[in-house]
């Protein structure tokens, strides 16, 4: 009801006890194209959606590596997600300078967190509008965290974000509890299978997706193309075969999907995403 | 000439800058410390010597700490120098544990924070008169290395800083070997501290051997070597060379 008066500043507090700018930044992060993360023990692994705005333009870069032991996904306004990538990898290399070790992924975190916060109490900024999945190593193993506009930061075992996520958490739910003892190719399989759920039966070309890989062992780095399409053909193949056992499945998230899909489409600022 | 002193024309604009000068030479010094890498971690030795130019003015400064969970710290040369580097050490494992997370600084992080601070001091004409010795074990990891005032920095399994590089080093070369013993390690740096008080003129007979493991670090009570005067050698000094000493 109050929404409209108490949203003009991002210091502005509601009646109810909201800040709405920062609220409408995390609306943002939903509008963006999805990106999900999911870890096992010993590694990470990011996947996003990229579609390219016409066929002629390359599509947006949504996965930087930030160190060899870190990688961040990003979902939301890119070119803010880009500026974050750019503080987090000079924080690493920073740091790396100094004491000649790797940046704990979880302190890069807080830092990322307490930078988004500030943002969030000064009346001449705006928050950033791109929600981060930071995935990276350290002492005590692999970690996935997800950072948000509101300069909140929570640790997962799986986490989507973006437009359409619903379907790939519902896919990770079901899923995850077997994520910590994955081999490294099962949680790469379950990374795509989980980006397939958000296209809601457009079909999954490596065209359209990019993965990423961090782990104990194997420093971040992106998928090639080549090898993300062996992987989805791998799984076509067995999806055939199970064909039948797999529809009314398929039925449920696309209606799931279909009530997401809807409101995206109502009226929210668009995006260039 | 000391081209560093401030001597200021009557007109200077430097105002309070011009006042103070750089590190010109140390006052209060300790000499060598020397370490070595054994089977569970990492063993060091320092006399507890502070001198006053050629004085032996202070017969109980502890030249080693221990630094965070993991490390060890000896240090030669001017000692409020030390002092001032163990005050950065202490702010820096502050901050370390207010993170409050898994993580912790272990020693190669501490040597290589260590070797940008003496780099950088020494960038600006004003060094901190040490040489560290920085040891310890993470992880089952052992770390050992060594940090000069002009900032030179290295690893190597015995170290040693001073008058310890051109007496104990050499006996190192010989005898250190992988996995040493306890009982054998302090043997060994028994050795080598002996040699250094026999012939360092800064050396006085009171030393601490301090050991770090994984599981922690104690550092022994100040002791004493024995010592052999009675060489034949020491009896008529000047009988092959007339003058010598």
């Amino acid at each position: 009801m109050f929404r409209n008066q108490y949203d003009t500043d991002v210091t502005t507090w509601s009646p109810a006890g909201r800040l709405f700018q920062v609220e409408y930044a995390m609306e943002a992060v939903k509008q963006g194209s999805a990106a999900i993360g999911l870890r096992s023990k010993t590694h990470v692994v990011l996947g996003c959606v990229n579609k390219a705005n016409s066929e002629l333009s390359s599509h947006q870069k949504k996965i930087f590596k930030v160190d060899d032991h870190i990688g961040v996904a990003i979902a939301g306004l890119t070119a803010d997600g880009r500026v974050l990538s750019r503080y987090m990898r000079n924080e690493c290399i920073n740091y790396n300078f100094t004491y000649e070790s790797p940046l704990p992924v979880g302190r890069l975190v807080v830092q990322l967190a307490d930078k988004a916060q500030v943002c969030t109490q000064r009346s001449w900024k705006r928050p950033y509008g791109v929600g981060l999945l930071v995935a990276g190593l350290d002492e005590s193993g692999a970690h996935l965290y997800y950072n948000c506009p509101s300069g909140n930061y929570f640790e997962y075992q799986a986490f989507a974000i973006g437009s359409r996520s619903q379907a790939a958490k519902t896919y990770l739910e079901r899923r995850f509890e077997n994520f910590t003892d994955s081999s490294r190719d099962d949680l790469v399989k379950d990374a795509i299978t989980a980006i397939r759920e958000t296209l809601q039966g457009e079909t999954l070309k490596s065209s359209i997706c990019t993965i990423a890989v961090v782990g104990i062992g194997e420093p971040f780095h992106i998928l090639d193309q080549g090898t993300v399409q062996q992987i989805i053909d791998t799984f076509e193949i067995a999806a055939e075969q199970e064909g039948p056992a797999a529809e009314p499945d398929a039925a449920e998230q696309s209606a799931a999907a279909a009530d997401q899909g809807g409101s995206t489409d109502e009226g929210v600022a668009p995006m260039d995403i | 000439m000391n081209f560093m002193a401030s001597k200021q024309p009557e007109n200077s604009l430097l105002g309070p800058e011009a006042d103070s000068q750089r590190t010109l030479y140390p006052y209060v010094t300790g000499t060598s410390v020397v370490a070595l890498k054994y089977k569970d971690g990492i063993l060091m030795a320092a006399d507890m010597g502070g001198s006053y130019g050629s004085t032996l003015r202070y017969k109980s400064v502890e030249r080693m700490k221990p630094i965070g969970k993991h490390s060890l710290l000896g240090a030669s040369g001017e000692i409020s120098d030390f002092q001032e580097i163990l005050r950065y050490l202490d702010e820096l494992i502050l901050y370390d544990n207010m993170w409050d997370d898994g993580n912790s600084l272990g020693p190669k992080e501490v040597h290589n924070y260590l070797t940008r601070v003496m780099y950088n001091r020494r960038n600006k004409f004003n060094p901190l008169w040490n040489s560290l010795v920085l040891g310890g074990v993470k992880n089952g990891q052992k770390y050992l290395g060594t940090v000069s005032m002009i900032g030179v920095n290295f690893e190597d399994n015995h170290v040693a800083t001073g008058f310890g590089n051109h007496l104990a080093r050499p006996i190192l070369r010989q005898e250190w070997h992988e996995n040493l013993s306890y009982e054998d390690g302090v043997r060994l740096l028994e050795k080598c501290m002996r040699v250094l008080l026999y012939r360092d003129r800064s050396a006085i007979n009171k030393l601490q051997i301090a050991k770090i493991t994984e599981e922690g670090m104690t550092i022994s009570q100040p002791y004493s070597l024995k010592t052999y005067w009675e060489f034949s050698a020491f009896a008529n000094p000047a009988q092959g060379a007339v003058g010598t000493w």
